[in-house]
């Protein structure tokens, strides 16, 4: 499903090189979770694959069900079918939570030549998403993330996911500024999207996100680079020893 | 009641979905540049005292109208044009230009609206302008409780025509031309003419007072609640020429009144002057609302054409308790030099200002408002949202000035501004004098950029980069276009987007 082969990555900025040959294939259905130290380039990497400005691909590929992704623009992307849940997600003021949602999924529908949702329809949709979700109809109509706290805007990135139905769903750091109960809540949510059609990268300091989202596949990510692969057992093994011991093995 | 509550909601966000969606479906720039090639009488280009006296003969003036006339245009000649605003543009010749301009099918007013021209008939229908009374504004239409709205046409110098008349007279509401008003309500015209905004206030107004041809009058009398929505349609269409109406509006104790204006002029390469007069009598527990949307051809992306916009606009809450809301969205023209004030003279009157200025490509815009705090407990509120894009310059301008006797007031003054882009300037300049020790003024302030991030974020979700900056702008004015009228807030929000295509990227 996701293809990423030898990829290079600087700063536009200041040339400073971040990711120096990634390669990492992900499978429909499954659950891929990429952990590291801080600036390993796991941010990065997601946000490359989703199209933010200001990196320069320097070598090597990208693909999401063999179309070619770093040629489109993000809006390509999302209609392509690629999702990033953002670690820092956007206050937007004025713009209702509602609207941004109808908008975003419209437009990718009229990008794909789809009819559009009516009005209707997507209540009833939304609806039903939210409440799983413990986002009530207050929540819907505030301004998009703003005054939000930590969880009711991970939970909203959730549901943006939940609504946008993509078939490759990156969360960078998804977990960071939740506590136990609302991370359950964000987990329940994503569980709830896992399905055999749909792959996801869960990027993440810690295991204990992992103790909810169960990983099919685990990557070591340090200096622009993945170091080491295993099963859900790695996460366990970066929990009780930290990533110096696994980092010492491999360099 | 839970569930009412809720499908109110999803009104509100029906509503800003379809505008959302109008705003997209409205592809190109400046619509409204055409020409409308019709036959055109003028007055001899310049001003003089005979130009003076040919407007009023025109409008087939009594003698006090032209004496009034004259002594405003021998006072302008030793006024110098005002030079203190962040504005830059070349020196006006104001003997460059003609004064006067009519279509020649209007040389004999037509009885009624069956008998105007076909041309201007068919100039105000491509402009959306419903001239019969069984039409209703665009965007309106299909709504499950139609609402009429009466319009005054007014093409270059004159009016076409004022439509539901007869249904307002009923009311007693008196809408028509202002040279309809002088000829046939003498009486109210020189009772309240010049008594809010003076011959001598300023440059632009004193202009306006020698040489006003035509606009719109309005009186409504006491205890009435106009039965419908008031409009006036400003178009320019002569080339080289000035447009100056003037506008007075008069609200008897107890009534209430809601005006929209707007405006539009085709492309010309050249730069033409308008320059307006708006006055407001608001008498004891009496309303108005004035609400305009100007779109005024801005000129082309290097500053080349477009309309000077010097206007001054001012309501007077005489009475106790009266009541004016401003509604302003600005995004035409390119210069525009414009103050909509409130003067707070009755106890416990209110003012408020609700104001998005638009400025992209070469555009400047110097705008704001004046509060003046006369009257015992009055109250304003000032809400300015100014975008800046492209190579454009925005000033807000405001005063809020507490005098002496009004103790008790409270002034509320919220100035946003946004940038898209880094060549674009925004300035706020407020004035602030508080002459008393009870009164409490306060003042907010925000600049900022449409960032990256959230054109991002909206993208990542699937938005084209048009369509996000839309959102985000529209979001960012949302508490303004709210203010505005129904069929107002539509073409606003679609003008939003219009007027900053092509500022990003």
């Amino acid at each position: 499903m996701l293809e990423i082969k030898n990829l290079h990555v600087k700063l536009e900025e200041d040339d400073k090189v971040i990711l120096k040959g990634v390669n990492l294939t992900v499978e429909a259905g499954k659950v891929h979770a990429i952990m590291g130290p801080n600036g390993s380039g796991k941010s990065t990497l997601s946000y490359v694959l989703s199209g933010r400005d200001g990196y320069e691909v320097t070598d090597g590929s990208a693909s999401l069900d063999g179309a070619e992704l770093l040629e489109m623009e993000p809006e390509e992307r999302a209609a392509a079918g690629l999702f990033l849940a953002f670690q820092y997600p956007v206050e937007i003021p004025g713009v209702g939570n509602m609207t941004f949602l109808r908008t975003a999924v419209n437009a990718q529908r009229k990008s794909r030549g789809e009819e559009e949702m009516s009005a209707g329809e997507f209540l009833k949709v939304v609806r039903e998403k939210a409440k799983s979700l413990k986002i009530d109809a207050e929540m819907m109509k505030r301004p998009v993330n703003v005054g939000f706290s930590g969880g009711e805007k991970k939970r909203n990135e959730i549901l943006q996911m939940a609504m946008l139905e993509p078939k490759m769903c990156i969360l960078d750091e998804t977990d960071s500024g939740l506590d136990v109960d609302a991370m359950k809540l964000v987990a329940e949510g994503v569980n709830a999207l896992r399905s055999e059609g749909r792959g996801f990268l869960v990027i993440t300091h810690y295991q204990r996100l992992l103790d909810h989202i169960k990983p099919d596949v685990v990557h070591i990510m340090a200096d622009g680079r993945i170091v080491k692969t295993g099963g859900p057992e790695l996460a366990l093994e970066v929990e009780n020893n930290g990533y110096a011991g696994i980092l010492s093995e491999v360099l | 009641m839970a569930l009412e509550a809720e499908d109110q909601i999803e009104l509100r966000e029906g509503v800003d979905r379809e505008t959302i969606e109008t705003v997209q479906a409205m592809a190109g720039k400046y619509k409204h540049g055409w020409e409308t090639e019709i036959e055109t009488e003028y007055a001899p280009k310049g001003l003089n005292e005979g130009i003076v006296r040919l407007i009023s003969e025109k409008n087939g003036e009594p003698q006090w109208m032209l004496d009034w006339r004259l002594a405003a245009f021998k006072r302008w000649q030793q006024m110098e044009e005002p030079r203190w605003a962040m504005l830059n543009y070349p020196e006006i010749d104001y003997q460059d230009q003609y004064y006067y301009a009519k279509p020649k099918s209007m040389a004999v007013k037509p009885k009624s609206l069956d008998e105007v021209d076909p041309k201007l008939l068919a100039t105000y229908a491509k402009l959306g302008i419903p001239l019969k009374e069984q039409m209703l504004l665009a965007g309106v239409e299909g709504s499950d409780e139609p609402r009429k709205v009466a319009v005054d046409a007014v093409f270059d110098s004159v009016s076409v025509g004022t439509t539901f008349k007869e249904e307002l007279k009923k009311a007693g509401v008196i809408f028509c031309s202002i040279s309809e008003a002088v000829r046939e309500h003498p009486e109210l015209v020189q009772k309240y003419l010049g008594s809010v905004v003076p011959q001598s206030d300023n440059f632009f107004a004193t202009l306006n007072s020698a040489v006003f041809s035509d606009g719109s009058f309005v009186y409504v009398p006491e205890g009435t609640r106009c039965p419908m929505e008031l409009s006036t349609y400003f178009r320019i269409n002569a080339e080289n020429t000035g447009q100056f109406e003037r506008t007075l509006i008069i609200a008897e104790k107890g009534a209430y009144v809601s005006y929209l204006e707007g405006c539009t002029a085709p492309k010309r390469d050249t730069h033409q002057l308008h320059a307006a007069v708006v006055e407001i009598v608001i008498l004891d527990d009496a309303e108005v609302k004035y609400s305009t949307v100007q779109n005024w051809y801005p000129g082309d992306e290097e500053g080349r054409g477009g309309i000077y916009n010097f206007v001054t606009k001012r309501a007077d809450c005489r009475g106790a308790r009266s009541k004016v809301m401003w509604t302003q969205v600005e995004t035409g023209s390119a210069i525009t030099w414009k103050y909509p004030s409130c003067i707070l003279r009755g106890d416990d009157s209110q003012g408020e200002f609700y104001s998005i200025a638009i400025a992209n490509n070469a555009q400047q815009a110097d705008t704001g408002t004046k509060m003046v705090h006369l009257g015992k407990n009055t109250k304003s509120r000032i809400v300015s949202k100014g975008i800046s894009a492209g190579r454009a310059q925005n000033t807000y301008r405001g005063l809020v000035s507490m005098h002496p006797k009004a103790t008790n007031s409270r002034n509320y003054t919220q100035c946003d501004s946004l940038l898209i882009g880094d060549k674009c300037g925004a300035h706020t300049v407020p004035y602030i004098e508080v002459k008393n020790n009870s009164s409490r003024v306060e003042h907010e302030a925000t600049t900022s950029k449409v960032d990256d991030d959230q054109l991002f974020y909206c993208r990542s979700r699937g938005m084209d980069e048009e369509e996000a900056v839309a959102l985000v702008v529209n979001g960012f004015c949302k508490e303004v276009l709210q203010a505005l009228p129904m069929e107002f807030a539509m073409e606003a929000q679609s003008l939003v987007a219009i007027s900053l295509e092509g500022s990003v990227g």
